[in-house]
């Protein structure tokens, strides 16, 4: 990796005078490193949002394996797996509508937007329709919470008598991982709304073709935090969907 | 030097490979590995990572300090998990709460 400077850049002149470039800064270049930069400040703190929630996963996981097992092999991987392929798509499809401003294709960058865009809402919809089946299921933690399912339970070692009947405690725990689900995922689905709203503030600015090999910062910082809200569903996917896949 | 624009090529390659791991996932996940199932998915689920941060968020165009903000960003989470699960992983009774 070389070393990229971000003293003001004497040789690079491109900058000077470039309607984009804001007074505080000397070149495009540093304007451009300052802003990456100050996204990945802006997803560290993102890390760590989610990062709580995975590790609340893993506390309750290794308490309650089996009755995660079993919640989590009522979910459909064939959606999530559809899902997480919809969402590496759309990644694609948004570091190309980057690579379409670096060589100023201005009607490309549009598209690949657009394209981005309706990826991004068939991920919803996919969710959508996963959250009315769990409705529909009675497997959203509350009162009407039902667990019908079957049970994997073992009589609990010591057990006693004035202990609760198994099956309410293995369905209580169940709901803890159904907690998890909602609100993982429903955090992850926030994030896609907000990234699809983004977009569509880029489409006029990239029509008018005000983003070019020059000047794409805020195509590049959309860009990371899209691709960081497909990094999270990389991990949400087999944590939520595999992890009882072999046992079905 | 501030143009670093990527051949179509590599976003293509990378593309492909998260979903022939994406593919690895599924089909390991059916089978039961005991202790190895979540070491198999998150290896790959992290390898994936790797690969959407280092093509697609062009970490290997940014320079040193971005590159160091991120990896200071997955430090951190490894500290919160790695020091928490130390507390629960040594606890006597995991669980006392739950009348264990």
């Amino acid at each position: 990796m070389s070393t990229r400077s971000i003293e003001p850049a004497v040789a690079h002149g491109a900058g000077h005078g470039h309607p984009a470039l804001q007074h505080h800064f000397d070149t495009l270049e540093q304007q451009k490193e300052a802003s990456t930069l100050g996204m990945w400040l802006f997803l560290v703190t993102e890390i760590m949002f989610f990062g709580g929630l995975f590790l609340t996963y893993v506390v309750y996981r290794s308490a309650w394996p089996k009755e995660f097992m079993a919640a989590s092999s009522t979910l459909d991987w064939k959606l999530g797996a559809f899902n997480t392929a919809v969402l590496i798509l759309s990644s694609l499809t948004m570091a190309l509508s980057i690579w379409a401003a670096q060589v100023n294709r201005r009607k490309q960058v549009v598209f690949y937007l657009i394209v981005t865009m309706i990826l991004g809402l068939v991920f919803l919809g996919v969710k959508a329709v996963e959250y009315a089946d769990k409705f529909e299921h009675h497997h959203v933690p509350g009162p009407e919470f039902v667990w019908s399912e079957g049970s994997h339970a073992e009589p609990l070692e010591g057990a006693h008598s004035e202990a609760p009947p198994l099956q309410d405690e293995f369905a209580k725990h169940v709901q803890v991982f159904f907690s998890l689900y909602f609100i993982m995922t429903g955090l992850h689905a926030v994030h896609m709304i907000c990234g699809i709203g983004v977009l569509a503030f880029l489409l006029v600015p990239s029509w008018k073709g005000r983003y070019n090999s020059a000047y794409h910062n805020p195509l590049e910082c959309t860009g990371l935090y899209w691709h960081f809200v497909d990094i999270v569903w990389i991990f949400l996917f087999p944590l939520l969907y595999l992890l009882g896949a072999h046992a079905t | 030097m501030s143009e670093h624009s990527t051949s179509r090529a590599v976003y293509f390659l990378t593309f492909g490979a998260l979903l022939v791991l994406t593919a690895a996932t599924v089909i390991v996940a059916n089978f039961d590995l005991g202790w190895a199932n979540d070491v198999v998915a998150m290896a790959i689920a992290v390898t994936k990572a790797l690969l959407v941060l280092w093509f697609f968020m062009h970490l290997r165009y940014s320079t040193r300090v971005t590159v160091l903000t991120a990896v200071a960003g997955f430090f951190w989470l490894a500290i919160l998990i790695f020091l928490t699960l130390n507390d629960y992983a040594t606890r006597e009774t995991l669980f006392p709460f739950t009348g264990k």
